[in-house]
């Protein structure tokens, strides 16, 4: 039993031995091969018309950059350094557009061009070649793996502090006079956003103290049931509170869905357009606005 | 009970300290229509602000003594509703029908005198 166990041990001792002796030939081949690889590689990135906002220069020192970052971790087998590299490449690729299968069909050439290279070298020596693949297959994997994810999550990270900035931007909660808020909505509710907006809007009274406000919906392409029923959930919350609120700028289609999925809007007072709104709120509030000066001069006639 | 109810002028305050259970609401309804007879006020405030819950039992407790004051000539302003309990009862459905409701103690006073 103790023999055979030893045995064992020292097999695999040597076949890890006689791995990374091949790869360190490995890594030993693409450094001499630098130069045509490196230029075989953009060549076939330019002809399959991947990364096409980039100019064939900026591909190039990329390319250049990779694939050292690519042979150290070969060479190494830790991938920290590529991935700190991967991550800084995407953070400036991202913003220009570069799309998520460009990223992944680059590293997939690299590796393509790399097995052919290998594939040349020991063509006439079959046993030698098949471990040779053995040993880079795993870390090439392992590398296009890495640098894939890192862009995934890169992009993700960078859609995710997107869209916090957006929630934040999103429902803008504006004092124009003592008593009258204004609260323009742009770009699609969904549910989350219309609670986010019901929460605003219900700060909002209390903080200004508003007894009514105007919700101009000018910029709301549609809208469907639950987001009409947040919204008149929320006209009928500013009512517990004491403010009155008018919608304005509800276009023909929107006026449609609400009639054909049969909304109760007799909370709802409504009113054609912004400038209509603010006037009737106003009236409400017993403002008077009244011009100072003659203005007729610039009025068209 | 948890209400002082103020008589301030022709008006009547109820300030509500705590939370109420069914037999205090109703002490409450009934003492604010009793009073609201005995001193002939003109309006009643109900400040709620204290109120981490209005249940439906609550609001149409609430609606009862608007509809009653309505019918003798006074009107009922519920003020102080925090904006969590006014989204609860926005999504429950309840309503205090023929209530006036206000931000706070202030601007219900405004309510009534205008």
């Amino acid at each position: 039993m103790m023999v055979e166990n030893k045995r064992g041990v020292g097999i695999a001792a040597h076949t890890q031995d006689a791995d990374s002796s091949l790869l360190r030939e490995l890594v030993a081949h693409l450094r001499d091969e630098r130069t045509p690889l490196r230029e075989e590689w953009t060549r076939r990135i330019t002809e399959a018309q991947l990364l096409s906002v980039m100019t064939s220069d900026e591909i190039f020192s990329e390319v250049t950059a990779v694939y050292d970052n690519y042979v150290d971790a070969l060479e190494t087998g830790s991938i920290e350094a590529l991935e700190a590299y991967a991550k800084n490449l995407s953070e400036r690729i991202i913003p220009r557009g570069v799309e998520t299968h460009e990223v992944l069909g680059v590293v997939l050439l690299l590796r393509d061009v790399l097995a052919r290279s290998l594939f040349e070298k020991y063509q006439n020596d079959a046993p030698v070649l098949s471990s040779v693949l053995d040993a880079y297959e795993p870390a090439a994997n392992r590398i296009a793996v890495t640098v894939g994810v890192s862009f995934v999550q890169e992009r993700e990270r960078v859609i995710r502090r997107q869209q916090l900035a957006i929630r934040e931007l999103s429902t803008p909660v504006l004092k124009v006079r003592d008593q009258l808020l204004i609260l323009p909505i742009i770009g699609a509710l969904d549910a989350p956003r219309a609670r986010q907006l019901t929460e605003q809007l219900l700060t909002g009274i209390r903080e200004n103290r508003a007894k009514v406000v105007v919700i101009d919906i000018t910029g709301v392409p549609t809208i469907d049931m639950p987001v009409a029923e947040h919204l008149v959930q929320a006209v009928r919350a500013s009512a517990l509170m004491g403010a009155r609120v008018i919608i304005t700028g509800l276009s023909a289609d929107i006026a449609q869905t609400l009639v054909n999925l049969g909304v109760d809007l007799s909370m709802m007072q409504s009113v054609g357009d912004l400038q209509g709104g603010i006037e009737e709120a106003e009236r409400q509030l017993s403002y008077a606005v009244t011009r100072t000066g003659d203005q007729s001069a610039g009025d068209e006639a | 009970m948890p209400v002082s109810i103020l008589k301030q002028g022709a008006y009547l305050i109820a300030s509500v300290q705590s939370a109420l259970t069914d037999t205090e609401v109703i002490e409450l309804r009934d003492s604010i229509l009793e009073r609201v007879a005995k001193y002939r006020s003109t309006g009643v405030i109900v400040d709620v602000a204290a109120l981490d819950i209005i249940d439906s039992f609550a609001a149409r407790s609430l609606s009862t003594v608007a509809r009653t004051n309505r019918l003798r000539g006074a009107k009922t302003v519920v003020v102080g509703i925090q904006p969590e309990v006014a989204v609860a009862m926005s999504q429950f459905g309840l309503r205090l029908d023929d209530a006036y409701t206000a931000l706070d103690l202030e601007a219900g006073i405004q309510v009534l005198t205008t």
